[in-house]
């Protein structure tokens, strides 16, 4: 009680410095600037951040600085070459070169030949294949959020999707395609639901905290899926994957190959619509995010806590486990060891960078879709590890959930107040 | 008038629970004849060695040969006896009953495992308490933080950061103690960094946690990627505490090979245990921090500062966890791995929550998670027909089941997880 009266008082205090800017309309700008703002600013200091971190390691940059007073120069000149380079090769992952993608049309243009300019937008191609993964798994974890229920189970449910889908997409043979695909998807997303109703209902039912809970099934899941893949899963052979899906249960591609963009990015969109519809513009959204909200309000309002929490969780676990279904579906056909690694924290930067709303939370994944997809190149191309997106993604948390940082950093003036609540302590 | 009410109000889930935990207990004396009191042929005998292998100062006994049917049956009779009493007649403390068919349980499960050979059980008794050690450290982390109502998930990204830490710090220096200075410096600015996000900024405390959990990961990769994994001797080679035996204690036997056997870490655990336990309930400081965690505003009234207070408690706790992410580069295999923590923070969550929020409890609780652990390594040797994945997740489903209040509710400090603010 006392928690809840302080944030209502801290949001309704009246600031008098702002009080006449207020009135205008917001302090540094409209609401929506202000909306988005912050994220913006979140990435771009986080982008900074990173540079420095790849600056600041590289052994050459190093040896530079211990000449720093006999030539300033050099120093400088590698410090920025260094994070040119980084940058521009995660540019290059993310978009592809634009010169060689004019070339490549040009070349169509005049011979009819596809090869040069399907190479071309091969990254491209490759981000938005990434991203599709990122908006489902995202929207898990907002629904989540909207609820107050911090699902960090995302990555488990994403794997457990994974198998699910696999299973029916490699064992029912002569299914024609109308039916095997969307089966194949709808296992996935139960697989995930179930994975994700469990601690729901124990969080509902115990009070037991789902953010111990929904970790506890990650790691469950981990071992589940080594067992499954080095037994009844295994594809024969050596490795420990499962067997390649069959044609009809796989997401038709845009493009021949090499290229893997699919229609599963089509699919997360209308998904990311569903799910803006289902919240906004239905009873039982509204439900949901009044629970979240307020759970004890709610509960005097006559909703049932017990069932939200529940519903929430399994929606948010089917929109996870969906995630894992269109990887497999989509991109690789079959699942092996660690396949869902690094979705699980990705997506909640994500929740949490679209602030928890479906069409934040696309926005959010496409930047990490080109932000992951250009990493990969980033790590060939200039030697960076591949992990330093993980820190300039914790910064971005960070940045996003503490915005008075970023408006102390850059001078900004509060429009109204904002606070993300999602902890109520172990739950009782 | 007021007394009748509340009785009135306690009886129906009182009643319930009883049933449920009744059906349980009954069930899983069932469940202990069914899997396991079945599968044994009769006549095999399992036998645990006491005296440990290898050249030891403990007082040798002889070892512990047991016939595996029988014993299986008395321990399946057991529970469900003390399931039927507590149906019938319903007792009070639910808890040790639990604890008690539980322990049935784990042992028809040990004696099924080892039917027809031999065990050496001082090993594993020993193997549990070191592994529960870092698992413990995180506890005390979790105690001490949320003792002041603040929530630190954040445990497994001080762990592994100051794990690299100790390992790098000790193999440039050549020396461990450096490296377990490293360590702790390492876990009290990471404790630092959450206190001041979450005190000074009031971003919610999960969210703090978890990006410390990623910015942890994420900086430990990459730092071993680009340094560690290329300049292995120079970087991550430090060596390990060497064992410290404790002269006169180690002939106890069973308790002396089992605890006086270990490296400085494992006993500046158990030695922080009881100054955390002394500190917190016996003097005007740990006062102070229960009273900021249960109701700050009367804290605050009576002239205690609840920011200094909490900032104090989170860098402490954030020590405490520097400790345990030392264990295991210096306390235990002398490098770093990438990700080696492997979830013992959240498991140390749990062990604080099994625990009750005081120290005592949560380490008792880290011991048997450190059971589970060392006893899910033994089983992979010892050839059983469950396959060695289901047994690496049995510590993560004791910890669901923990935290589902099978052992009774558990109730955080009162203001765990609110943000205060001074008005």
């Amino acid at each position: 009680m006392d928690r809840n009266t302080t944030e209502m008082k801290a949001a309704q205090t009246p600031d008098p410095e702002n009080a006449s800017k207020r009135r205008r309309g917001g302090g540094s700008g409209g609401r929506v600037f202000q909306t988005l703002l912050i994220p913006v600013l979140s990435i771009f200091t986080g982008l900074v951040f990173g540079a420095i971190v790849i600056a600041g390691t590289d052994a050459s940059v190093i040896a530079a600085y211990g000449n720093f007073f006999r030539a300033p120069g050099t120093a400088l000149k590698d410090t920025w070459n260094v994070i040119a380079l980084a940058y521009g090769s995660l540019f290059a992952g993310a978009f592809g070169n634009p010169t060689t993608i004019i070339q490549g049309i040009q070349t169509y243009n005049a011979t009819g030949d596809q090869k040069a300019f399907l190479l071309s937008i091969y990254p491209f191609t490759e981000s938005l294949a990434a991203i599709t993964p990122y908006i489902l798994a995202g929207l898990a974890v907002a629904v989540g959020f909207k609820c107050g229920l911090f699902n960090i189970g995302a990555e488990g449910q994403f794997g457990i999707g994974a198998l699910c889908s696999a299973f029916v997409g490699y064992s029912i043979k002569g299914l024609p395609w109308f039916i095997h695909l969307p089966l194949a998807l709808l296992a996935g997303a139960a697989g995930g639901a179930i994975w994700g109703a469990i601690p729901g209902y124990l969080k509902a039912v115990t009070g037991a905290h789902e953010v111990v809970n929904t970790i506890m099934m990650n790691y469950i899941s981990f071992s589940l899926g080594d067992w499954l893949l080095n037994g009844p899963m295994k594809a024969p052979g050596f490795r420990p994957i499962t067997p390649e899906i069959q044609d009809s249960a796989m997401l038709p591609r845009f493009f021949p190959p090499p290229l893997r963009f699919n229609w599963g990015f089509i699919l997360a969109l209308a998904i990311a619509v569903l799910v803006y519809w289902f919240l906004f513009k239905t009873t039982l959204g509204m439900e949901i995010r009044a629970v979240g909200a307020n759970p004890d309000g709610a509960k005097y309002a006559g909703m049932s806590v017990v069932r939200n929490f529940v519903l929430a969780m399994t929606l948010s676990g089917a929109l996870a486990g969906l995630a894992g279904a269109t990887q497999v579906l989509g991109i690789d056909h079959w699942v092996g060891q660690n396949f869902s690694s690094g979705y699980g924290f990705d997506s909640i930067a994500i929740a949490l960078l679209g602030q928890s709303h479906p069409f934040g939370v696309v926005l959010a994944a496409g930047l990490w879709g080109f932000l992951r997809s250009g990493a990969t190149n980033m790590q060939s191309m200039a030697g960076v590890p591949l992990d330093v997106i993980s820190i300039i993604q914790g910064l971005v948390v960070i940045f996003v959930a503490a915005p008075a940082m970023i408006r102390w950093l850059y001078h900004i003036r509060l429009a109204r107040a904002e606070a993300i609540v999602l902890t109520r302590g172990w739950g009782h | 008038m007021a007394t009748t009410i509340v009785q009135e109000k306690e009886k129906r889930p009182y009643f319930r629970n009883r049933l449920v935990i009744g059906l349980v207990l009954v069930g899983t004396g069932l469940l202990i004849l069914l899997l396991f009191g079945l599968n044994v042929k009769a006549g095999q005998m399992a036998s645990y060695e006491l005296t440990p292998r290898g050249d030891s100062q403990v007082i040798p006994i002889p070892g512990l040969t047991l016939p595996v049917q029988t014993s299986i049956y008395i321990l399946a009779l057991v529970a469900v006896f003390l399931g039927a009493w507590q149906l019938a007649r319903g007792i009070r403390s639910n808890g040790v009953l639990v604890g008690v068919v539980a322990f049935c349980f784990v042992a028809a499960f040990l004696l099924w495992a080892t039917a027809g050979k031999s065990m050496d059980l001082i090993g594993v008794l020993n193997t549990s308490v070191v592994r529960a050690t870092p698992i413990a450290l995180a506890a005390m982390c979790g105690v001490i933080s949320e003792r002041s109502a603040v929530i630190n998930i954040g445990l497994e990204g001080i762990m592994l950061s100051a794990a690299m830490a100790a390992v790098s710090a000790a193999t440039l220096t050549h020396n461990l103690y450096i490296g377990l200075a490293a360590a702790i410096l390492t876990g009290a600015i990471l404790g630092a960094i959450h206190a001041v996000l979450v005190i000074r900024f009031k971003v919610d405390q999960i969210v703090s946690g978890t990006a410390i959990n990623i910015i942890g990961s994420g900086a430990t990769n990459f730092m071993s990627a680009r340094f560690l994994e290329t300049n292995t001797e120079k970087l991550n080679n430090s060596g390990v505490f060497p064992n410290i035996t404790i002269p006169l204690l180690v002939k106890i036997p069973i308790l002396g090979p089992m605890l006086f056997e270990n490296n400085l870490i494992f006993y500046l655990t158990i030695i922080l245990v009881a100054v955390l336990y002394v500190v917190l309930f016996y003097t005007p400081w740990g006062l102070r921090t229960r009273a900021v965690g249960e109701h700050p505003k009367a804290a605050d009234t009576l002239g205690i500062n609840v920011y200094l207070t909490r900032y104090v408690d989170v860098i402490i706790g954030g020590m405490l966890a520097g400790i345990g992410g030392a264990y295991f580069t210096i306390g235990s295999i002398g490098r770093f791995d990438r990700l080696m923590t492997n979830g013992k923070g959240f498991i140390g969550l749990a062990a604080m929550i099994f625990g009750k929020w005081n120290p005592i409890g949560a380490y008792a609780a880290s011991l048997i998670f450190g059971f589970a652990d060392s006893l899910q390594v033994k089983m992979q040797i010892l050839n059983i027909p469950i396959p060695s994945e289901f047994l690496q997740m049995a510590p993560y489903i004791v910890t669901m089941i923990v935290l589902a209040g099978v052992v009774g509710r558990a109730h955080p400090p009162a203001a765990d997880g609110a943000v205060y603010e001074k008005q």
